[in-house]
């Protein structure tokens, strides 16, 4: 009995230390009110769950496609990623080895999702990160705190933030870094974002029909950083690599390598 | 009992590994367009009940919407859309077109209330193929498809209204968004894409 646990622990820590893992934080759930909530709805239940520390380094993503050759860049289905996935890859196997300690960028939806896959985590949901993301250094909940908003607004204006290295910012409350002043992260479901695109065309609504549309239906309309954090995931299409969209990995509390 | 979890322990820290194993020695030498939606691992249950992959539809042009059963605002129209293409295009001869129709309610959308559903829009014919997905599949081709779609309560999901057109090798060719727009566009299209 103590042998199989104590077995099990083993091949737990063999798993992840040969896998390229992040360390991970619990972030604990509640309640929270999305800036686009579902439907009448205005609260999200987020259970508890990991989440990785730092962003996916290009370091991590080459031991990937070092032991997947599927997602190396002469490889990769043409279905699944764009021309420009990897193509600042010195070649198949070769990050640049100044960007290494810096966040994987020019990977797709469906590439993040399988390295995230292969490690026994997925993609975080929207609502998951925008949870983990609204904690500030003190607060769980820092979206009233102007400070707060004034800081990741001023970070986007920063140009270049791709090129930081990661892990070397303060944590939040949950001890997960980078989540704002960086890389956008890819998400598991941020094709549920529905803006004005589709309720243009579609005239689901008249209410969209006017400029700035897109507000309709957002729980707060002071959280500009918030705005422009869903206007960017709704432009996205999941074959898309670009130099500013990075991931990270998530996982549940209750998976099965979880010993207690 | 130990040991079962420690096997199911071993099947999941290896599966992605095998995974990839499986797949290459399955389909080693066989030329695929890559951008063909054959590559997709997932699989479906039609509305008959059988489990079919989508390069088991290899060889005809496909008419591709999603949609749900219970949708009561967009999908009856996008159905009706579907039903006038099909119409159109088989009156200028275009033939063994397979229309098919995606839940992107997979949890209740089972085999059984999509073949009612085919029944009540009158689409029996063996042309109309009605798919139930895994979560996990259906946001893959979603995806794919650039649909955005999300679940707004426990019947409803909100979604883009976008028609797909694919080749006989499974490589999209054409798109077309909104309602009730079924144009000549379109219906030319697919004629184009199934002389091909």
């Amino acid at each position: 009995m103590r042998k199989v646990f104590l077995l099990i622990a083993a091949l737990f820590l063999i798993n992840n230390a040969s896998a390229q893992g992040g360390k991970m934080a619990l972030v604990k759930g509640g309640n929270y009110t999305p800036l686009y909530g579902i439907g009448e709805q205005a609260d999200v239940e987020v259970r508890d769950f990991y989440l990785e520390i730092n962003p996916v380094t290009y370091a991590e993503f080459q031991e990937f496609v070092r032991n997947y050759s599927k997602w190396q860049k002469s490889k990769v289905t043409k279905l699944f990623a764009d021309e420009r996935y990897l193509s600042n890859w010195e070649n198949d196997l070769t990050a640049p080895v100044a960007l290494l300690d810096k966040p994987i960028t020019m990977i797709s939806w469906f590439a993040a999702k399988a390295y995230c896959e292969c490690q026994g985590k997925r993609l975080p949901t929207v609502d998951e990160w925008e949870y983990a993301a609204m904690a500030s250094t003190t607060k769980r909940d820092a979206r009233e705190d102007s400070l707060y908003n004034a800081s990741i607004l001023r970070s986007y204006e920063q140009p270049r933030t791709f090129l930081k290295t990661v892990g070397q910012s303060d944590a939040n409350y949950w001890g997960v870094k980078d989540m704002h002043g960086m890389v956008w992260e890819w998400t598991q479901d941020f094709n549920s974002i529905i803006l004005t695109g589709e309720s243009r065309n579609n005239g689901n609504t008249d209410a969209s029909l006017f400029c700035a549309g897109g507000a309709i239906g957002a729980k707060d309309m002071m959280n500009y950083a918030a705005f422009m954090r869903y206007a960017m995931r709704s432009s996205l299409k999941a074959n898309f690599s670009l130099t500013t969209l990075g991931f990270r990995c998530a996982k549940d509390v209750n998976h099965p390598l979880t010993l207690n | 009992m130990k040991y079962f979890s420690l096997i199911l322990l071993l099947i999941l820290i290896f599966s992605c590994q095998e995974k990839e194993i499986i797949k290459d020695t399955i389909n080693p030498e066989e030329v695929m367009d890559d951008l063909s939606i054959y590559q997709l691992p997932a699989l479906w249950k039609t509305q008959d009940g059988q489990t079919i992959e989508f390069k088991d539809l290899k060889g005809k042009p496909l008419v591709v919407v999603m949609i749900y059963t219970a949708c009561r605002t967009a999908c009856p129209r996008l159905v009706a859309d579907m039903r006038m293409i099909e119409e159109k295009v088989s009156g200028k001869k275009g033939k063994d077109i397979q229309y098919v129709l995606v839940s992107i309610d997979p949890k209740n959308d089972t085999p059984e209330k999509l073949k009612v559903f085919a029944k009540e829009n009158g689409m029996e014919d063996q042309k109309w193929l009605f798919l139930q997905g895994t979560e996990d599949g259906v946001r893959d081709f979603a995806n794919i498809m650039a649909v955005k779609y999300k679940q707004i309560n426990p019947i409803d999901f909100s979604h883009s209204n976008i028609i797909s057109v694919f080749d006989r090798r499974g490589v999209m060719k054409y798109q077309k968004e909104g309602l009730g727009l079924v144009g000549e566009e379109i219906v030319n299209k697919i004629v184009a894409v199934a002389k091909n």
